[in-house]
């Protein structure tokens, strides 16, 4: 066994203090008829062979193309100190910090963590963790319906599909009822949450418990997430808001805008793409909520000589002690990945948090100018941060063919909103601080010749 | 001398001085954010810390070590399964091929992931007898949460809606009744047999018509193994519902028990457990669940699938309608599993076999020697963990088992998971693991059999520990009635900083 700790003649040892001379003794409560037989797996493998076969494995992925890839993952710098820290064994061998007098170092990290993101959202209450902006989105709304004791949600079209997924996943099983919100079809606001559309669907129907609703949305459009808090107040629903926390450095915060409970991902914030996870979930809420927000809370007191520490409180909101009348069945959450925002945003600063969103919007104004030259202007005429959908004929296809040209265009709309109408030409693209210049101009003039060519070939229709 | 360190440290926001820290990326050109409209602009000063890097790191590494960790010694969380985290691991979920591979890039670009995860599925079957696996769930909670909406699933796809309740034992994690409420079913507890079991006739009297699961953590949390798991499956196939198996305990019996071979119909793993991920300080974690063929189709969305010609790909949107849809946000928690896959890669069916073996032998072994001054409630072999209670000690001393576990920091130890199960009185659930040497079993059970006679010559010594810790015991009244969450102000004027 690889990391087995005994020496010859321990395991003897042991058993003789057990009084038995065979392990297999200790199976013995096992039915017969219920014990298995050896396992079919391949033989153990020594570190070394193990070393190769995971760099063979992880050299077939492709990750050296110019990618233009967003859509609720993003590639950020993340300051070569954050994983420095991270990679201390202190922080990522210890477990849930139940024993405060020797875990001060996670819990303060925790409190820290509820701080930023508080600062960072203009919150009150920032709870710590949840799996990700899918699961936080999920818990927001079952949130909404505890505070309220109503059973409708309405989640616009414009935030994330796959949260709205998660959400409704979530919600089949709590028996709630979720209702899309369309998006505006043409004109100034669209791609945007139809404003219409919500006011008559919060004023039809069973009573809503919680709006739902993304800036930047999905499509990277800035919404009017004053407006849409309005109508939800109005109709005694709760808003909230799902939040990508970088561009909260620069665009309206939830704090600002009304919300009662902000929710979103926090990969952004210093944690790798690594295919979809562990990544953070964030939810955080206004105080009136505190004993409905689900997910572990750290509070600041004393010990018993006057000491300032910090203590895991308001625990019986938890499963561990109100088991089945728990806020959530959270257990194991994303401390570590709490702990790596939390490096990130003392790492970069606020300058440089701004600097993050604002360098990602302007590679974007360049990548817009780029590809509008080349005959793919932008699809929508809203506002945007750093995301837009450009509108490209055949999106599908040319995104395979720039693929083959070593750049991936981000990702056809509507294979990220199947059924969305008005999205098949559009590719949605975006840009970071890490994109360059010269990755911009590689995907201009890669889909100008595509453009060119495809126009040729459909004889000059496009 | 502290097992940790023992120097307080000031929060961020105490540490920051105006016009420190920058240079980590190049500043944008002035105007870049004129194009957006002044009412979607941010008006909240962002009050963030300003520190330069030096003290960041010092501030980090610092905290760091106010942490017990595995790495720093022995750390017998029962439930927990703290063993040994190894750091080929840590190195491969950092490879640029894996870390840095976007959730949606595309099958082509992402051949090298989705293999590993087609393996470890096959693997994960393997061990827990059950026909397929699904990786997505983030954690332990969220794959039970998976496994009961896909019996909600089975049952409603069967025209059977009568079927409301979930039966737990009062043995279980709380995870299960916060899973089944979830999920929007009512959980009914059954209790426990003298034995440590489930108790078989109440357990029957309570099955029926309406039973949709039973979920049974095998072995148990007091760790022992299920030895009526025979008669409790066929009662609940009989009566047409479904048993989901909590996993976290498998620890105890790799290659030893299949569950879905063994009439489970769907049970969770947790990685962070049996498979060494690191717990994180809290997370993250992983769960995947596998499932027999009445659930396959039900399993989430998107599959790893591999096609004729030997290449895989990710399940589209819809692509399966009987599934359950999403739990998440994309495929997984992928750098969590890199890390389990290397694991069992490492070990072999031989090697985790040997696995639970070893913590089956190091846990019986402590039971015996920390059996000479505490009860042990259950006279049998044990599995993983075992129970041990101080309710003895407690009522000729009124030193009570929070009590020895903060003696146990004093004398160099995390303590063990304490008041739980909670059906057991002055509970302590002590889980060596395989990974301990046997010096360190002898001188952990040394210091409980010492503490033991302490509180028989010197309760006060052992109801006012810990004495050599950073902090003494907190105020977690006050921290409750009026919480502070949030660091109120950056200057630190309301809270002194510690020095």
């Amino acid at each position: 066994m690889p990391y087995g700790p005994h020496a010859t003649g321990d395991r003897a040892r042991m058993l003789e203090v057990i009084g038995i001379d065979s392990v297999d003794l200790l199976f013995d409560d096992i039915p017969e008829v219920l014990r298995s037989g050896p396992l079919r797996l391949d033989p153990p493998e020594s570190e070394l062979d193990l070393s190769a076969r995971l760099q063979m494995l992880a050299s077939r992925n492709r990750t050296d193309l110019a990618s233009f890839l967003g859509a609720g993952a993003y590639r950020h710098w993340t300051p070569a100190a954050v994983d420095q820290m991270l990679i201390r064994s202190e922080w990522y061998t210890a477990y849930t910090p139940y024993q405060p007098e020797v875990s001060q170092g996670t819990l303060q990290s925790i409190y820290e963590y509820q701080s930023l993101l508080a600062e960072l959202t203009a919150m009150d209450v920032v709870s710590a963790s949840h799996y990700d902006g899918g699961a936080a989105t999920a818990e927001a709304a079952l949130m909404t319906c505890r505070a309220t004791g109503r059973g409708r949600v309405l989640v616009s079209r414009a935030v994330h599909p796959h949260y709205r997924g998660t959400l409704t996943t979530y919600a089949t099983g709590a028996g709630l009822i979720v209702d899309d919100i369309p998006l505006v079809a043409d004109g100034p606001s669209a791609g945007c949450t139809d404003l219409v559309a919500l006011e008559r669907l919060l004023a039809d129907g069973a009573p809503v418990a919680g709006v739902v609703a993304a800036n930047p949305n999905v499509l990277g459009l800035l919404e009017d997430m004053l407006r849409v808090g309005q109508l939800a107040h109005a109709a005694g629903a709760l808003f909230v808001h799902v939040i990508e926390p970088v561009s909260l450095a620069v665009l309206v915060a939830p704090g600002e805008t009304g919300a009662d409970i902000a929710c979103g991902e926090g990969q952004p914030l210093g944690i790798p793409l690594q295919y979809g996870g562990p990544y953070l979930g964030i939810v955080a809420c206004r105080e009136p909520l505190v004993r409905q927000i689900p997910g572990r809370l750290v509070g600041l007191t004393r010990d018993l000589d006057g000491k300032r520490a910090f203590v895991m409180t308001m625990r019986a909101r938890e499963q561990d002690i109100r088991r089945e009348k728990a806020a959530s069945n959270i257990c194991t959450n994303q401390a570590l990945l709490a702990l790596a925002a939390g490096i990130y945003l003392t790492a970069i600063g606020p300058h440089g948090l701004r600097d993050v969103a604002a360098l990602g919007a302007s590679r974007a104004s360049e990548l817009a100018a780029a590809l509008a030259a080349v005959g793919a202007p932008r699809l929508h005429e809203g506002p945007y941060l750093n995301e837009f959908v450009a509108r490209v004929p055949d999106a599908r296809r040319v995104h395979a063919r720039l693929l083959e040209r070593g750049v991936l265009a981000g990702i056809p709309a509507a294979d990220l909103l199947p059924g969305e109408p008005g999205l098949e030409d559009g590719l949605l693209v975006c840009t970071t601080e890490m994109t360059t210049p010269a990755e911009i101009s590689r995907f201009a003039s890669a889909l100008g010749a595509e453009l060119t060519v495809g126009a040729g070939s459909s004889g000059g229709a496009a | 001398m502290s097992v940790v360190g023992e120097k307080l440290q000031p929060t961020v926001f105490e540490l920051s001085r105006p016009g420190r820290g920058d240079g980590k990326i190049p500043h944008p050109p002035a105007g870049a954010l004129d194009r957006i409209p002044a009412a979607a602009r941010r008006a909240t000063p962002l009050a963030l810390p300003e520190i330069a890097e030096p003290e960041v790191v010092r501030h980090y590494v610092n905290l760091s070590a106010l942490n017990y960790s595995v790495d720093t010694g022995f750390y017998p969380l029962g439930s927990c399964t703290m063993k040994y985290n190894p750091k080929l691991n840590e190195w491969a979920a950092r490879l640029p091929g894996f870390a840095g591979l976007h959730p949606l890039a595309p099958d082509a670009m992402a051949q090298g992931t989705l293999q590993l995860l087609w393996e470890l599925e096959a693997m994960l079957a393997e061990i827990s007898g059950m026909t397929a696996v699904t990786l997505q769930p983030a954690a332990g909670a969220q794959g039970e949460l998976t496994g009961i909406l896909m019996v909600r699933a089975y049952h409603r796809s069967r025209g059977d809606l009568e079927r409301t309740e979930v039966l737990v034992p009062d043995s279980s994690h709380g995870t299960n009744p916060a899973t089944a409420s979830m999920a929007g079913f009512k959980t009914i507890t059954i209790p426990s047999a003298p034995d440590g079991g489930v108790d078989l006739d109440a357990f029957r009297a309570a099955l029926g018509p309406k039973t949709a699961v039973i979920m049974i953590t095998n072995p148990s949390t007091l760790g022992l193994f299920e030895s009526r798991i025979g008669e409790l499956l066929e009662a609940t196939h009989a009566a047409g519902a479904l048993a989901y198996m909590d996993g976290a305990n498998l620890n105890a019996i790799l290659g030893r028990f299949r569950p879905g071979e063994a009439g489970f119909d769907v049970m969770h793993f947790n990685t962070h457990k049996t498979f060494s991920t690191p717990h994180g300080g809290g997370g993250p974690g992983a769960g995947p669940v596998g499932v027999r063929e009445a659930l396959e189709p039900f399993l989430p969305e998107p599959r790893v699938l591999r096609e004729p010609d030997g290449s895989f790909r990710l399940e589209r949107a819809g692509e399966r309608p009987t599934s359950i849809g999403r739990v998440r946000s994309f495929f997984g928690s992928t750098g969590v599993l890199v890390r389990a896959y290397a694991y069992l890669r490492a070990h072999g069916g031989s090697g985790l076999r040997e696995v639970s073996d070893d913590a089956v032998l190091a846990a019986n072994y402590l039971k015996a020697l920390v059996g000479q001054a505490y009860e042990v409630p259950f006279d049998r072999p044990c599995k993983h963990e075992f129970v041990a209670s101080a309710a003895g000690l407690k009522h000729r001393t009124g030193v009570r088992t929070l009590d020895i576990a903060k003696r146990l920091i004093d004398k160099g130890y995390h303590p063990p998971t304490i008041y739980f199960p909670l059906t057991v009185e002055e509970a302590m659930l002590i889980e060596p693991t395989e990974t301990e040497s046997l010096e360190t079993l002898d001188a952990f059970a040394a210091a409980l059999v010492e503490i033991a006679h302490e509180a028989e010559t010197d309760p006060g010594l052992v109801t006012s520990a810990p004495h050599v810790a950073p902090v003494r015991r907190l105020d977690e009244a006050t921290a409750a009635r009026q919480p502070n969450l949030r660091w109120r102000g950056v200057t630190g004027l309301e809270t002194p900083c510690p020095q």
